[in-house]
């Protein structure tokens, strides 16, 4: 296993990103397109000039070309020979490597794969999550200290990439390799990530745990790429004390918790926002009148944006919650903002390297 | 629905070349043509294509024209793709010899032939040396397509997977190249053949050119359509070898790169 150690990384793409890769941990790296996510890849691969200093295991590899530097890369499109079969795409990087014992490694890793059965077939032969199986065991069998997943799963269908991500997290797990996953999606970097960083333009925002990152983005740029607009400035800040301060958001008096002086701008994932059809018990603290705006249903969760006063906010559920409520355009709903969800967002940004 | 072509389907192919033969005889042995000595039948033609044979005048005449072919075609196909791979893969090379090769490849190759007559004399190097241009340009021109329009992808994934950059090129870009290499020399075998038997009316005492040239003197238009087939059949023997030679590299994925 190895540690991966980026230090102010700066090219035309990236700049100063500073960055510890745990060993044998995901670090999936979020962020909009063009944020610099797969130059940082590239790299760590040696495919692109920078300045900086890339380390893994604490020593310097800067001066290491790319095809020394022992680092599986998964690209987004795939890039199979074509004029290889399956088994001469998976041997590739070991008879380059002049590894040992080629044969039964290969073989080895299309039973891990579970693609023993496709191995004379050529890449134009198979299914997109074939395929996928193959570039990945190709990335994987030179044995890297280090694996990089470019969007691995960009071009599967839905049922077809859960399923992968599942199997990525079994053989990651299985060879305890160190990998950075790059994505833009959201359950991809909530299920398959140790920890999540959030790069914007370049930049690497935030760095921690999926929790933190969808709970507390650090900043209001991770704050807008995380989640749907829940970002609210407020007018007034008046300290309560006992680690409370009261804002005024769009005309609504919000309850927080924070410690520090005056609050600017605060933000609330919109899965911490408990939505009901009816006026819920207790004190009126974090309770607002809403009514549905627009109602925007996916796979597996149905998001809704409501308004509340001058200010529109997005709240998520479970599909299955939503049919029994049978929310649509027009309905009075009642809204909870869940008091230890609320985010206070700091002006220059956090980042937990 | 789209029914595979079959072998009957082949067959049914012929029919229209036996059909003009047909037509082509009775027309020529029942004088509808009034012009019938301009066009002897196809059974005189092979009459005289035996002969030629048994004589061995065809055979002479065959052999120079296919050993010039041969060189030429070889040596200007081989330095064409030497120079092509340096061209393709190193840029500076590229960057150095491109303008020469743009000013040079658009000549004909039979625009060459005043100044080879010239420089070579009568010889057997200049129907070679007239070849060895027809084919090296345009061999030039497919390798370096071929080599940079592989995706840079497949030379980054061959580098992260650790080959060095003499590996990339003998295990990734040339065997991307090699489709559009073939084309190259498709398109350059026939050619060859259209060169050589310029060269050969034109200048040379030799080979299938000059027995066209004699039979055209002497009026015999059965050896001239015996020359004008084997002419046909050769450049289509040549594109239909290296038709197979693509088929049996590339064929069982050239279609998906």
């Amino acid at each position: 296993m190895s540690e991966i150690t980026l230090k102010g990384i700066n090219n035309f793409a990236c700049k100063n990103v500073t960055l510890r890769i745990r060993e044998g941990e995901i670090l999936v790296l979020l962020g909009p397109t063009g944020a610099g996510k797969t130059t940082l890849l590239n790299v760590i691969a040696g495919l692109i000039p920078y300045h900086g200093t890339v380390c893994i295991n604490g020593n310097a590899i800067d001066n290491v070309a790319a095809s020394q530097r022992n680092v599986g890369y998964l690209f987004q499109d795939l890039s199979l020979f074509p004029h290889l079969s399956v088994a001469s795409n998976v041997a590739y990087g070991l008879t380059m490597r002049k590894m040992p014992h080629r044969e039964r490694s290969v073989d080895e890793l299309l039973r891990l794969m579970k693609i023993g059965h496709l191995a004379e077939r050529y890449p134009g032969d198979l299914s997109g999550g074939e395929r996928q199986r193959v570039a990945l065991a190709r990335a994987i069998a030179p044995a890297p200290k280090v694996l990089l997943l470019d969007e691995p799963l960009s071009s599967l269908d839905f049922r077809t990439s859960r399923y992968f991500m599942m199997e990525i997290r079994r053989i990651q797990r299985a060879l305890g390799i160190t990998t950075l996953y790059v994505t833009h999606s959201f359950i991809e970097a909530r299920e398959m990530a140790d920890r999540v960083g959030v790069m914007h333009e370049g930049r690497l925002e935030q760095v921690g745990s999926p929790e933190e990152v969808f709970t507390y983005p650090a900043n209001e740029r991770v704050a807008d790429f995380i989640g749907p607009p829940n970002v609210l400035d407020c007018e007034q800040s008046e300290t309560l004390g006992r680690g409370l301060v009261e804002v005024c958001c769009g005309g609504n008096k919000i309850i927080v918790p924070y410690d520090g002086g005056e609050v600017k701008k605060i933000s609330i994932s919109p899965r911490h926002i408990y939505v009901s059809i009816e006026k819920p018990p207790g004190p009126t603290v974090n309770r607002f009148r809403g009514v549905v705006d627009e109602v925007m249903v996916s796979d597996l969760v149905s998001r809704y944006k409501i308004k509340i006063g001058d200010t529109f906010l997005v709240a998520e559920l479970p599909r299955g919650v939503c049919e029994e409520m049978d929310l649509s355009p027009g309905r009075e709903v009642f809204l909870v903002l869940k008091l230890r969800w609320i985010n206070v967002i700091e002006g220059g940004g956090v980042v937990n390297g | 629905m789209i029914k595979e072509p079959t072998k009957g389907s082949e067959a049914w192919g012929m029919v229209p070349i036996v059909l003009f033969l047909v037509v082509w005889e009775i027309a020529s042995r029942s004088q509808i043509l009034s012009v019938h000595y301009f066009v002897p039948p196809p059974s005189a033609v092979v009459e005289e294509f035996y002969r030629l044979t048994i004589e061995g005048e065809l055979g002479v005449n065959f052999l120079s024209s296919l050993s010039r072919v041969l060189i030429g075609f070889c040596a200007g196909s081989l330095a064409g793709l030497l120079t092509g791979i340096i061209m393709g893969w190193n840029e500076i090379a590229h960057r150095t010899l491109h303008p020469l090769f743009s000013l040079f490849y658009p000549i004909p190759a039979l625009g060459w032939l005043p100044l080879l007559i010239i420089w070579c004399g009568i010889s057997e190097v200049l129907p070679i040396a007239l070849i060895f241009i027809s084919s090296f340009f345009p061999i030039l021109d497919n390798t370096i397509t071929g080599i940079k329009t592989v995706p840079k992808n497949y030379i980054k994934v061959a580098e992260t997977l650790g080959a060095s950059r003499y590996k990339v090129l003998t295990t990734v870009i040339l065997p991307l190249a090699l489709p559009n290499i073939f084309t190259g020399l498709r398109l350059t075998t026939g050619m060859a053949w259209r060169v050589i038997i310029a060269a050969e009316m034109v200048a040379i005492p030799t080979g299938i050119g000059a027995l066209l040239m004699r039979a055209q003197s002497l009026i015999r238009i059965d050896i001239i359509i015996v020359c004008l087939i084997i002419l046909s059949i050769m450049c289509l023997a040549f594109e239909r070898f290296f038709l197979f030679m693509e088929r049996r590299l590339t064929g069982r994925w050239s279609q998906h790169v």
